[in-house]
């Protein structure tokens, strides 16, 4: 899923993307409930478990970016 | 490609063939990852003259860290001719080394590698879109 949103973030000057390593950053695992990796967070709201082929992950990453009740 | 032999990963640097600059940023105190992570930036940056690293502190230098939207270190953020948006959090090891190379090599080809379909619809794209990811080293 890195690469994948790395990819996405490449094609986009809109779009950024981070690999966080989730042992380093501990508050940042509370503040996003991370129980199991991969885990992507789209806009604080957006929640992404797990590996999905590249058109679910577009798909999922750009369908609720107007949604607005943050996780945290 | 296995991150922990050297071998893998030279022969997967010698591929990078434009200029790519690893922003990273440090900080003096608390922080005891932030040695480890410069140190594995700078084995990349010895595998390649296209690579090299620019360290910032993330307490001093905060125009750089506002400009590249920098809050946590250690932090890299992996750049070609322009920022291209990509980041990494935490020491670069296992899983985050080779993803870290990817991105290397990404940025390098100036190609996403996207489907045509995947990057019409990010092409679309006019709002800020952050993602993170979180992963485990192994």
């Amino acid at each position: 899923m890195v690469n994948l949103a790395q990819r996405l973030a490449f094609a986009s000057p809109h779009i950024t993307a981070a690999a966080v390593a989730a042992v380093e950053y501990p508050d940042l695992v509370r503040q996003y409930r991370v129980t199991g990796v991969p885990k992507t967070v789209v806009n604080e709201r957006t929640e992404i478990l797990g590996a999905l082929p590249e058109a679910d992950f577009v798909s999922q990453v750009l369908a609720d970016t107007n949604d607005p009740e943050p996780l945290a | 490609m296995d991150a922990r032999n050297p071998l893998d990963l030279e022969a997967a640097l010698a591929d990078v063939s434009a200029p790519v600059k690893l922003v990273f940023f440090t900080q003096t105190f608390g922080c005891d990852s932030c040695l480890p992570a410069r140190q594995a930036l700078d084995r990349l940056a010895s595998l390649s003259d296209q690579i090299t690293v620019e360290e910032f502190n993330l307490v001093l230098d905060k125009a750089e860290a506002t400009a590249y939207g920098i809050q946590r270190a250690p932090a890299i953020a992996v750049v070609g001719g322009s920022d291209t948006g990509i980041r990494f959090y935490g020491v670069p090891d296992g899983y985050e080394l080779v993803s870290l190379v990817e991105s290397i090599l990404l940025v390098a080809s100036g190609v996403s590698g996207l489907s045509d379909e995947s990057h019409a619809v990010v092409a679309a794209v006019t709002e800020p879109v952050d993602i993170q990811v979180f992963v485990t080293p192994t």
